[in-house]
């Protein structure tokens, strides 16, 4: 189950990274890059549903990526 | 290597033998009684990895492969799943109609195998021969291997792995995208267990002198659509789909496209000569999943199948993921105004409604409801440039697939 509930903060924060589908749910795509890493975190922070959470990418390297959950 | 040996001889031997009755004693005059079977015993599971059973419910997941993981686990539970909450799917409800205690005879073996403290049998709840079958079969067995029976709702996606878990826990049943498995919890399909059951008492050996190398053994198959006699038969994987259907007393009118795998499935080309193993599915962008396969036939219009399972499919969605709620209802929208020669379904939006749902759910119910949809719009391409015109080829206006949420019980 996706927690998301299409508040859409997420978008309003981190535009560069996620995009709103025509329904407001976040598809999220590309690199937290390091000049990103501030507005993820805080894209991650705001959303109400708890749904996006920031983690390292795989194969393990300094970046990060989003991921709705 | 013995490839695509068919021997109409075994098949019926197996899971639907003939002579077999209902009752316990008959059960065990037809097969036997089942040997004795040691906590965790580590010659049948090397006897069931020899045989090749894979999960009869549509994954095609090796057995062995579930049983050892679990087996690892302390608390250790089994979950027989004869939920089918596919509409076009009787198998799993024949089974457990005409031979529950070869079912529960699998559900003990499994449990035996994981060294589980519990085992549950779950069923539709709609399915009234099946409950009725499970249920005194369950009262007829020793007191010690009587496992609990949880009837769950009648939904396409109870019978998910982590929804019927959710369920036999007395949640919800729906997804909850956890592995089962993982947490000690074994789900096999109820046509698995049957296997698993033969397995045990008749070795791997016998298993494989069904089937193909690569996919041994016979699997069960609901036909429908345009045959003779529509109806669950059991057949060699490696058989050809003009064998199958001639077990269902032949094709009953001209045919041209087969639904394969069900409502998560695909829309082949109707080939006698396709051999029916998930190999060669594969090869033509299909899968045999749980064996759903339905002859469209020639004087019906498979744009209007193809939408009215699409609106099925999206009032059974969860509700959990938005992508899929509102995905699926805006794709049904669109195939319902092609379906009925309405302008505005265009190419071009259905391709961005596809775009949005694929890969967006926490499980399988849009992207399998998706590779059905485009699936059938690519094969009935010429179908669909007609509706754009406002016309359409069918002759009949009989409905194939049932998808009015109304489930057919066998």
């Amino acid at each position: 189950m996706i927690a998301c509930d299409a508040y859409g903060y997420c978008a309003e924060l981190l535009p560069e990274i996620v995009e709103l589908d025509e329904w407001g749910y976040p598809i999220v795509g590309g690199e937290v890059t390091a000049e990103l890493l501030a507005d993820a975190r805080r894209a991650a922070e705001a959303c109400p549903m708890l749904a996006l959470r920031l983690q390292r990418a795989r194969p393990v390297r300094a970046a990060r990526e989003l991921k709705l959950v | 290597m013995r490839a695509f040996a068919y021997s109409p001889a075994l098949e019926r031997d197996r899971l639907l033998a003939p002579g077999r009755g209902r009752g316990y004693g008959s059960h065990l005059a037809t097969y036997g009684s089942l040997p004795r079977i040691a906590k965790r015993d580590g010659r049948l599971l090397a006897e069931i990895e020899q045989s090749g059973l894979t999960g009869r419910g549509g994954a095609g997941f090796p057995t062995v492969t579930k049983l050892y993981s679990v087996a690892k686990e302390s608390r250790a539970a089994v979950v027989a799943n004869g939920t089918e909450g596919e509409p076009a799917s009787d198998k799993d409800k024949v089974l457990l109609a005409c031979n529950p205690h070869l079912v529960l005879d699998g559900l003990a073996v499994a449990g035996r195998l994981v060294g589980a403290r519990t085992t549950t049998i779950a069923v539709g709840c709609a399915a009234t021969a099946a409950v009725s079958g499970v249920e005194a079969a369950i009262e007829e067995r020793p007191s010690a291997e009587r496992p609990r029976l949880v009837l769950v709702p009648d939904r396409f996606v109870a019978g998910e792995e982590s929804a019927l878990v959710s369920a036999v826990d007395g949640g919800a049943a729906e997804p909850t995208g956890r592995r089962p498995y993982r947490s000690g919890v074994l789900v096999q399909n109820v046509e698995t267990l049957a296997h698993l059951a033969l397995v045990a008492r008749r070795g791997a050996e016998w298993f494989r002198q069904a089937g193909t190398q690569a996919e041994p053994g016979t699997a069960l198959a609901s036909v429908r659509g345009a045959v003779a006699s529509p109806g669950v038969v059991e057949f060699a994987l490696g058989a050809t789909l003009g064998e199958l259907f001639e077990r269902c007393g032949g094709l009953s009118e001209p045919v041209d496209a087969v639904l394969i795998g069900g409502y998560f499935g695909k829309w082949l080309r109707a080939d006698a000569e396709l051999v029916l193993t998930e190999e060669s599915l594969r090869a033509r962008g299909g899968a045999l999943g749980a064996r759903v396969i339905v002859a469209l036939p020639r004087a019906s219009c498979g744009i209007v199948e193809v939408a009215r399972v699409a609106r099925y499919m999206a009032g059974e969605s969860a509700g959990q993921c938005g992508p899929c709620v509102f995905g699926l209802s805006a794709l049904a929208d669109e195939l319902d105004a092609l379906a009925t020669g309405r302008l505005g379904a265009t190419a071009e939006r259905i391709a961005k409604l596809e775009a949005q749902i694929a890969r967006r759910g926490a499980c399988a119910h849009p992207d399998g409801t998706l590779g059905f949809v485009t699936s059938g719009l690519e094969l009935f391409s010429d179908e669909v440039e007609l509706h754009r015109r406002g016309t359409c080829s069918a002759t009949s206006h009989a409905h194939v697939l049932p998808a009015d949420g109304s489930k057919v019980i066998a």
